[in-house]
């Protein structure tokens, strides 16, 4: 059994978002880590692997310092790795991108595919299904569980106050929610042989199967960016001493301003 | 064929067990206003099997048309033909705008279909208006495009926001955040034309199988969902005390959060911290309570929509980032305020 | 001459402290509370691979090198000492020496579960009346048929009574030399847990690394195989002086962590605590304070990572080992010290960790030899 796990290179926001002086959002001082939906479909494949030995290969796509990502995958436990990366890539937005990775896709062997469900950067949980679209699979999102049963797999499907248990056949694409374990730690060994035992292939434009160069980076995104700011932090508001009761009613009087109640 | 022939806004009305989600009369009534700028009138469409009943309710909150897609393989929500039937919708009406709510259905549903009908897709949007793109007229004289959606969006947790348009591919497709836009007042009697279209549906590798249905409330509540957190630091006290923020809590249907010293000192359990060790919340409504506001503690609450602190120090520094700090007794305050709370409510 | 990390390593650094971050600095303090032995906390690094970071893959460990594994113990001890001892003792005493003297079937049958750490080692030289000087030790071992047997106790033996095998030193014949002066020989043993006669006596109260199970083992016509003799019968004082050398690579490691999570913490603090109307880091008092300790801890670090450099490279690192334990452990103590005094009044309560990281910093300065046995050692190479 052949499994493909996406995954993405993200800033950290968990560690705090760090700002500059002017409240505008410092990405240079923000660690870059394996997108934690990502993470959890990874450790969902490996332990799939654990089970049945089945092989797994991760894909990213990004700028050439993703490769970390991929080692780190591989330190993991994962087989492969292969980075998808080129300059005319560059600015896609979901589309694009689920463009470029069914492209890369198209090109090896899998059974089943793990995303994460959406990336900490973007937010947008599009990729996935996007991914299945293009590659004409079915799509399981918001996988809370995976399991493998014969030729099909089994997911637990999360909605806001119930799950689905569905069943797909294989191939077929599932995103993943961090929900769904919790990831295992890299090995120091695995460290080691993620950098001096395995190798990351590296793709570029050429390697896509069929794809057009209008689907692809900037030029192929349906979406532009009009406007983007960085939000500026929040400062001090109003502070007041007062009594009890005047504090409760001064309270209330916000809440009622705000609509709160 | 031109984007011209695009017209009308469209909403996607979710339905779940046939009963219909409080996002689709939220995004009729973002759709109204849209429509309104670019002259043009609201379709719901709505999908699903048995679902005649839900037409008129649409209506009364403000869809002017209502496309119906009645199948028997539109029971329940599985990917393959309900993305068939929205797209089969777009490909047969041509929306100008085809809104979708950003719910487990919505962000599921929305991607797959616009891969199918090869156009951008917004995700998560809290803004939407009608604008020029670019916003100011280019300097190379290139075109600047008149009546498009301009879809806002938070991204990288909140913490930047990228206004995005969709200029050159129709429909323009957004996801909305549930709870940010306002409904309509309801128009009792209302009525809307209806259209009954079914596409047809054929089964294929991509339809799944639904094994079972488990209905839920989830087992432990997120603090990062809740809408209101009623968070207590040390100067709370004790685990006791927190029955007081619990009340509070209650009234407003919100939720307890802490910061780290409460979960030290065995409080309250990990799940509720907020902070760099525990979780970031967003709510729209923060109290907090005796607390400090260490930085590690402000990374995970900064923002949240409107913050009250109350702390006896006037200096603790959860006061620089608090929209309304009141310098004062908690013990006092928080029972008197559940009381007015509870009366105001009652 | 390149001070920089390579990936890999820089990775395995990330690796350790977000282990550290996650899974130790939660239950720090409380480890420290309750004296109670992180046994959750070493299944966890069991499962990680830390148990056996320098061990060759075929004996199950992890086929890192020295420098790997030094900077595990570094970063658990940022957060936590204790776990950083831990770990110090079961690689650098009890592997290590198997690793070096043992036959095939010994590391066979001892390195690799240990490396894996389903099972955890501890070492034990040290007696009630032999610390620096070795040949204070009564604890003797005469062969009897197939088995040994050992009569005697061990005094301050970490990861006592929670490991599972023991590296043991026991005198095996006394001679005299040609003045006529008894000289001790020593041997180096393999004790497990359960053997015959083997017993644990009190548990030590410990002013810091409270958490590490520091116990005294008592055996009582112990009996053990004969082939659990670890190197040649009569090697035992050299192996134990090389697996030392060892160790103290380890404790520098830890001293280091210490002074590091020290210094960590008074960054952060400074820079939040107000006094006369600005951030106690806004005084050139603290500044300075704060350059002087960072110039140190990274002097510290560096004669470290050249000792772990050194061990992989080198027969004989006694030296560097030396150097880098006893300017690592004063490190620690300058540093922890000085850092209570800039937290003042709260850094002399509980609830902060710089008060914990102080008391723990002292016993680097004490064990697997003392700061003057260091000077002694270095000293010694130098009038050769």
């Amino acid at each position: 059994m052949k499994i493909v796990v996406c995954i993405k290179q993200v800033p950290d926001t968990k560690g705090g978002v760090k700002f500059n002086p002017d409240g505008t959002l410092n990405r240079t001082a923000m660690l870059a880590i394996m997108n934690p939906d990502d993470k959890a479909g990874l450790e969902a494949a490996l332990r799939i692997k654990d089970e049945t030995g089945a092989e797994v290969t991760v894909v990213t796509m990004g700028i050439p310092k993703a490769e970390d990502v991929l080692r780190e995958a591989m330190a993991m436990g994962a087989d492969k790795a292969i980075l998808v990366t080129d300059r005319v890539l560059g600015g896609a937005d979901t589309w694009a991108t689920s463009t470029t990775i069914a492209g890369a896709l198209r090109n090896i062997d899998y059974d089943l595919i793990i995303t994460g469900r959406q990336a900490i950067d973007g937010d947008t949980a599009q990729v996935g299904p996007q991914i299945a679209e293009h590659l004409g699979i079915p799509v399981i999102s918001y996988a809370e569980d995976i399991k493998i049963d014969g030729d099909s797999v089994i997911v637990k499907r999360q909605y806001e106050d119930r799950y689905h248990e569905l069943k797909a056949k294989m191939p077929c694409l599932v995103t993943a929610l961090s929900e769904l374990n919790v990831p295992r730690y890299m090995t120091p060994g695995g460290i080691f042989d993620a950098y001096d035992e395995k190798e990351v292939t590296v793709w570029g434009r050429d390697n896509l199967k069929d794809v057009d160069d209008s689907d692809l980076g900037l030029k192929g995104s349906p979406t532009k960016i009009a406007k983007a700011s960085d939000k500026v932090r929040k400062g001090a508001g109003e502070k007041v001493t007062l009594d009890p009761s005047e504090s409760v009613e001064y309270i209330m009087g916000k809440l009622k301003e705000k609509h709160v109640i | 064929m031109g984007l011209e022939e695009y017209k009308g806004v469209y909403i996607y009305a979710q339905q779940v067990d046939n009963q219909m989600s409080s996002i689709a009369y939220e995004l009729i009534g973002k759709a109204k206003e849209l429509a309104k700028d670019l002259n043009t009138d609201v379709t719901a469409v709505l999908l699903g099997h048995n679902v005649s009943g839900l037409v008129d309710g649409l209506a009364e909150y403000g869809a002017d048309k209502v496309i119906v897609v009645d199948d028997p393989e539109l029971e329940t929500y599985r990917t393959e033909p309900y993305a068939h039937a929205l797209a089969s919708v777009i490909n047969e009406y041509k929306p100008d705008i085809m809104l979708v709510g950003a719910t487990a259905i919505g962000r599921d549903l929305g991607p797959t279909v616009s891969a199918r009908v090869k156009t951008g897709l917004t995700a998560d949007c809290t803004v939407l208006e009608i604008g020029d793109f670019p916003i100011n007229p280019p300097a190379d004289g290139s075109e600047q495009k008149h009546n498009q959606l301009l879809m806002t969006r938070p991204a990288f947790g909140g913490n930047t926001i990228a206004t995005i348009a969709c200029p050159d591919n129709r429909p323009q497709m957004a996801t909305v955040r549930p709870g940010v836009m306002q409904k309509l007042d309801p128009v009792k009697g209302a009525k809307a034309e209806v259209i009954n279209y079914n596409p047809g549906f054929e089964k294929n590798n991509k339809y799944v199988e639904i094994i079972n249905i488990i209905k839920q409330a989830k087992s432990v509540d997120n603090i990062m969902d809740a809408k209101i957190l009623v968070s207590g630091g040390r100067g709370v006290g004790s685990a006791e005390n927190f029955q007081m923020l619990k009340d509070l809590a209650e009234v407003l249907g919100g939720m307890v959060s802490c910061s780290r010293a409460v979960v030290e000192n065995g409080w309250l359990a990990q799940d509720y911290q907020v902070g760099q060790t525990g979780k970031t919340v967003r709510p729209n409504l923060y109290f907090a309570i005796g607390i400090s506001g260490a930085i590690q503690h402000v990374a995970g609450m900064e923002e949240s929509d409107i913050v009250i602190a109350i702390n006896k120090d006037e200096d603790a520094p959860i006061f620089d980032v608090a929209d309304y700090g009141i310098v004062g007794d908690l013990n006092k305050i928080v029972p008197a305020l559940t009381a007015a709370l509870k009366e105001e409510l009652a | 001459m390149d001070f920089s990390l390579d990936k890999k390593h820089e990775m395995a650094r990330n690796l350790f402290k977000e282990f550290a971050e996650t899974e130790v600095k939660p239950l720090a303090q409380e480890v420290d509370e309750t004296e109670e032995f992180p046994k959750g906390t070493v299944e966890k690094m069991a499962k990680a691979g830390f148990m056996g970071i320098p061990v060759p893959k075929e004996y199950g460990g992890q086929g890192c090198d020295p420098l790997t594994y030094v900077m595990c113990v570094e970063e658990l001890s940022k957060v936590c000492a204790t776990t950083g001892v831990i770990v110090s003792a079961h690689t650098s005493l009890c592997i290590d020496p198997i690793m070096t003297y043992g036959t095939e079937e010994q590391k066979e049958k001892y390195v690799r579960p240990l490396a894996t750490g389903e099972k955890l080692g501890a070492f034990a030289l040290t007696e009630p009346g032999a610390g620096t000087d070795a040949q204070g030790a009564q604890t003797k071992a005469v062969l009897d048929g197939d088995e040994w047997v050992l009569n005697g106790s061990k005094c301050f033996i970490t990861n006592g009574k929670v490991a599972d095998v023991y590296i043991v030193i026991a005198i095996t014949s006394v001679t005299e030399d040609k003045r006529g002066r008894k000289k001790k020989n020593f041997s180096a043993f393999i004790v497990e847990k359960n053997s015959p006669g083997f017993s644990f006596g009190t548990k030590e109260k410990k002013m810091g690394i409270r958490g590490s199970s520091t116990y005294e083992l008592i055996f009582e016509d112990c009996r053990i195989p004969k082939e659990n003799l670890l190197g040649p019968e009569g090697k035992g004082f050299p192996i134990a002086m090389h697996t030392l050398d060892g160790g103290r690579i380890g404790i520098a490691s830890q001293a280091l962590g210490i002074a590091e999570g020290a210094l960590d913490r008074a960054i952060e603090y400074t820079k939040e605590r107000k006094q006369f109307g600005r951030s106690i880091a806004q005084q050139q008092n603290t500044q300075f304070k704060l350059a002087d300790m960072a110039a140190r801890i990274e002097a510290a670090k560096l004669l470290v990572y050249k000792a772990a450099k050194a061990k992989e490279t080198q027969k004989v690192y006694s030296v560097e080992a030396a150097k880098a334990k006893l300017f690592a452990a004063e490190t620690a103590m300058a540093v922890t010290t000085e850092v209570v005094q800039l937290f003042g009044g709260y850094g002399y309560i509980r609830e902060y960790d710089v008060e914990r990281m102080m008391r723990d910093a002292k016993i680097t300065e004490i064990y697997e030899g003392t700061s003057e046995v260091q000077r002694m050692v270095i000293s010694g190479a130098l009038l050769k």
